[in-house]
């Protein structure tokens, strides 16, 4: 019989019990009500900052738990009574539900200090979407200063708000040092230092007396007495257990607060479970999502039948504020008894770095705990190791890079035990990636990913598991093949410089044999990028694959098929007349492409320039349908004609294909631009997507449909276009010179080091101080495109090797047939002649 | 135009200067039979079937021309499996083999023999 579990609160926690109820229970054992007080489900609270990226709620959504019919969701109507005794809530509305189980996952709320004055208006929290609107309306009335109460962690994210508002601000703390519960005196002076070089003034030690208003606004009066003027308040001094419908209906509460449970996250009442920052485990309260997801686990699993006990949390927390690396992890206060604190300090660089260990003459110290500002490169390594014997002297572990000859991460993976988290956001072993290498052959980082989950959320795990991808024996050989041992990378950068312009000399001075179908074409895509002419002149004709060097695209019976370039698919009826006549006249099959353009098929190799000097005449020129380049730049309507629309998203479609036309890039490159909001471009799976805002274009790189598919990340919001493309300039030269080859821009970015924060270091902060080559680069591209149709056309020693025979020039392969289907040609296929197994097979990996 | 050595009729195809370097050419013989011929770095030409076994297709000719550990070979533009270009051997799949013709070059043309 279905039993009925309800659930209070619809946070992240609430949402994760949920899905890990429903992903075990599968004979339907709990029918779940969830009810919220919040207008909207479960989203991201932990990434709530970076909904001041996008103003966009939609990107903070958490997967999973739609149409499922066991779960109803009631949002907007919070519980006001529990009565334990008929086992009924009662919600604001008077609705009353029954449960058979109930847990209560209602979070916490903001603390907000009772100083005087601190409810006027131009007060504000900082914990939901709401907060987030309220204080970006308020900030737009009253430019000018901003204070923020509290200099935790949320109190500075909150300061960075203000900031990005343009805000002058504030923060004060009470405590002597920022972020007093994850650093220590020295870590706090160095982070001070560091935020104040942003242009925050911080204010330690001090308590707020009150809040009074003003003028022209509002007025903080601090305990010695300064008074600080402010357009708005936030504040953000720490959160409370919201545990008042526990206490109502008699539930053990904790000491300080919280629904008291014990390690099966059970209360007073065996039918009443509470997890997430409302629960106190044995007395404790955890403010972080991770424990917070244990609990869920553990209560899922008791709901079935499990005995899953707390685990116990770790409190370990790493984070960029500001741009500044901040961690902390174990006893980072080295409160144990006897616990000796080495320290690297360096003000000047700001970085700070402290190893806490125990004080055991014997095993030379057990890692403790530690704290890392500034440079947080070690902390995923070292956080394994608390509670372990460390594999060298800690002095050396936070030393400086070279100082000791060791590297900079200090210890190797090889020296964590098999069990060690090596993604702790995902909580997955170095035994499980080992795992996923030898037995799941994951053969590279992109792999090791999308098999176990590690490195996906935060990234900071990424080096080791490159590490660990060697120490499995996977090769991370970069050689392009077996001609160069060099990346393609390195290829690219070795003919720029040297200036040589043809494989032969090439493969000679910096390779080996005679080149293969792996580095012949991707040589001649770099001579491509790099601007050295036609693709098909000199030596190169005999490097490009068979698309390249027809310049359309082999179907399967070995005809071609041909898609003259539509920028953003705009396109008069008249040109549509051009299309339709040529494909009528050479009878092509003809078919609408998913890139808002027309692919013909069916054209054999002697009829390809027959084709394109029809579509050439009448102002066509190739679409590079064909190459590893620049394919469409996909649009909607956009503001011209759409009641949406909020920008010209067709015109600077077609602007942004007609710049980047003809790029030789290290796999296919696809973009699209919306107009507004509604994405009907869906610009958010392609390499670079551009989607309208009210103020300008958000740009988001590395998306992908295809075989694996990835939504964009957002890399600026609000540009103009000036910057737009500049930025999209620097993107692709960047993405051409440094990628794989057949590397997608999402595998791309993946798999580089630092991931998508460093490519927006490169590209928007210019950290390597290339941004001005790179436009450079793109400049030359724009201005020395041609039409690569028109140059066959116009070359008759190119134009001669379109032929279907070299002893017989005008007859027809007599191998190629057609038949007729839905009114069109499609084509009859050869029988395949003595392979085993034939028709199966894939392309051959090597 | 032919002429008969050992049981073999070589049948003249085209002038050398049309072969170029590390590259090939289709070719269709009497009876209807279409062969993909190659000029290799060193000068050598080779003579295969244009018959792509793997898809049915007489694409080979239009493959992209290199070694693998020395072995000359070209690769199929359809699905990049290997053949040697002196023996036919498929270097993925040793159960595959196509057919090969010898071929050589008399006063600047290219010959091929058919059996």
């Amino acid at each position: 019989m279905t039993r009925t579990l309800v659930v209070v609160g619809h946070g992240m926690v609430g949402h994760r019990l949920v899905q890990a109820l429903r992903d075990r229970d599968s004979s339907g054992v709990w029918r779940v009500v969830v009810l919220g007080e919040e207008p909207r489900a479960a989203y991201d609270r932990v990434a709530l900052s970076s909904y001041a990226d996008s103003w966009d709620a939609t990107r903070l959504a958490l997967d999973g738990g739609h149409n499922d019919d066991l779960v109803e969701l009631r949002l907007g109507d919070p519980v006001t009574a529990i009565d334990r005794t008929a086992r009924t809530v009662t919600t604001a509305s008077g609705r009353r539900q029954s449960y058979d189980a109930l847990v209560l996952a209602t979070g916490s709320r903001p603390f907000v200090p009772p100083v005087p004055g601190h409810d006027l208006p131009g007060c504000f929290t900082y914990r939901t979407i709401e907060d987030l609107d309220a204080i970006r309306a308020a900030a737009g009335a009253a430019a000018g200063d901003g204070v923020v109460v509290g200099g935790g962690l949320l109190g500075l994210e909150a300061a960075n708000l203000l900031r990005r508002l343009g805000l002058r601000t504030r923060v004060v703390e009470l405590a002597p040092r920022l972020m007093p519960l994850q650093v220590d005196e020295g870590g706090g002076a160095v982070l001070r230092r560091l935020v104040e070089r942003l242009d925050l003034s911080v204010h330690c030690g001090v308590s707020t007396r009150a809040v009074e208003s003003a003028v022209d606004g509002l007025r903080v009066v601090l305990s010695d007495g300064t008074e600080l003027a402010a357009g708005l308040v936030v504040f953000s001094a720490g959160v409370r257990p919201r545990d008042e419908l526990a206490r109502a209906c008699g539930l053990a509460v904790g000491e300080r607060g919280g629904v008291l449970v014990d390690l099966a996250c059970r209360t007073s009442d065996e039918r009443v479970y509470a997890v997430g920052e409302v629960a106190a485990v044995e007395g404790r309260c955890y403010g972080l999502v991770g424990p917070g997801y244990a609990m869920a686990e553990v209560v899922a699993d008791r709901l079935l039948g499990g005995s899953a006990t707390f685990p116990g949390a770790d409190t370990a927390t790493k984070l960029k504020l500001l741009g500044v690396d901040v961690a902390s992890f174990g006893d980072a206060h080295a409160v144990t008894e006897g616990a000796l604190e080495v320290v690297h300090n360096d003000p000047v660089s700001g970085c700070y770095k402290k190893l806490v260990v125990s004080d055991n003459p014997r095993d030379a110290g057990t890692l403790l705990g530690g704290v890392l500002v500034g440079d947080a490169s070690s902390y995923a390594t070292l956080r394994t190791l608390v509670g372990r014997t460390l594999p060298t002297d800690p002095g050396s572990l936070i030393a400086p890079a070279g100082a000791t000859g060791a590297t900079g991460s200090g210890v190797g993976v090889d020296a964590l035990p098999a069990d060690a988290q090596v993604c702790s956001c995902n909580a997955v072993t170095k035994s499980r990636i080992q795992e996923a290498i030898v037995v799941d052959g994951c053969a590279d980082v992109p792999a090791i990913k999308a098999c176990t989950r590690a490195g996906t959320a935060c990234g900071s795990c990424v080096p080791m598991l490159r590490q660990l991808l060697s120490s499995c024996g996977v090769e991370q050989s970069t050689a392009l093949c077996e001609h160069f041992p060099q990346s393609r990378a390195e290829l690219f950068e070795i003919v720029r410089a040297t200036g040589v312009r043809t494989f032969g000399e090439l493969v000679a001075r910096h390779g080996r044999g005679r080149g293969c179908d792996i580095c012949k074409p991707v040589v001649a895509s770099v001579l491509a990028s790099l601007g050295t002419g036609h693709v098909l002149q000199g030596d190169q004709v005999s490097l490009q694959d068979t698309n390249d060097r027809f310049l359309a695209n082999m179907q399967r019976n070995g005809t071609y098929s041909v898609v003259p370039r539509i920028p953003g698919g705009e396109i008069t009826p008249d040109r549509l007349l051009v299309i339709a006549e040529v494909a009528r006249d050479f009878g092509l099959y003809t078919k609408i492409t998913g890139g808002q353009r027309i692919d013909l098929f069916g054209a054999t190799v002697d009829q390809l320039p027959a084709i394109w000097r029809r579509l050439v005449d009448a102002g066509f020129e190739s679409g590079h349908a064909y190459g590893k380049a620049l394919r469409t730049v996909k649009s909607c309507v956009g503001s011209t004609w759409c009641r949406y629309g909020v920008q010209d998203s067709v015109g600077l479609a077609i602007e942004l294909e007609l710049r980047y036309r003809g790029l030789r890039s290290p796999h296919k490159v696809k973009a699209a631009v919306s107009g507004c909001a509604r994405e009907c471009a869906e610009a958010r799976n392609k390499d670079f997507g551009i989607i309208a805002t009210e103020e300008g274009w958000n740009l988001y790189v590395g998306g992908n449909g295809g075989f694996r598919p990835r939504h964009a990340d957002l890399l600026v919001s609000d540009v103009d276009k000036e910057t737009l493309v500049r930025l999209v300039d620097r993107f692709l030269m960047f993405y051409v010179r440094t990628a794989d080859r057949l590397q997608r821009t999402s595998t791309w970015i993946e798999a580089m080091e630092g991931g998508l924060d460093h490519l927006r270091d490169v590209v928007v902060e210019d950290s390597l101080g290339i941004a001005a080559d790179l436009e450079a680069a793109m400049a030359e591209h724009v201005a020395n495109y041609a039409d690569e149709w028109r140059g066959v056309l116009e070359d008759p020693e190119k134009l001669a090797r379109f032929t279907s025979f070299v002893n017989a020039p005008g007859v027809p392969d007599p191998s190629i047939s057609f038949r007729a289907e839905r009114g069109q040609r499609v084509p009859v296929l050869l029988p395949v002649p003595g392979v085993p197994g034939a028709g199966e097979v894939a392309e051959v990996k090597r | 135009m032919t002429t008969a050595v050992d049981e073999q009729v070589w049948v003249p195809v085209c002038d050398y200067a049309a072969l170029e370097p590390e590259s090939g050419v289709a070719a269709l013989l009497p009876g209807g039979t279409q062969v993909a011929l190659f000029r290799t770095g060193d000068g050598a030409v080779h003579a295969l079937s244009n018959l792509d076994p793997f898809s049915g297709a007489m694409v080979l000719a239009r493959g992209i021309v290199g070694d693998r550990d020395g072995v000359p070979v070209v690769a199929s533009p359809m699905h990049k499996q290997a053949f040697d270009l002196r023996t036919g051997q498929c270097l993925d799949d040793d159960r595959v083999r196509v057919t090969t013709h010898a071929a050589r070059v008399v006063d600047g043309w290219v010959e091929v023999a058919v059996t």
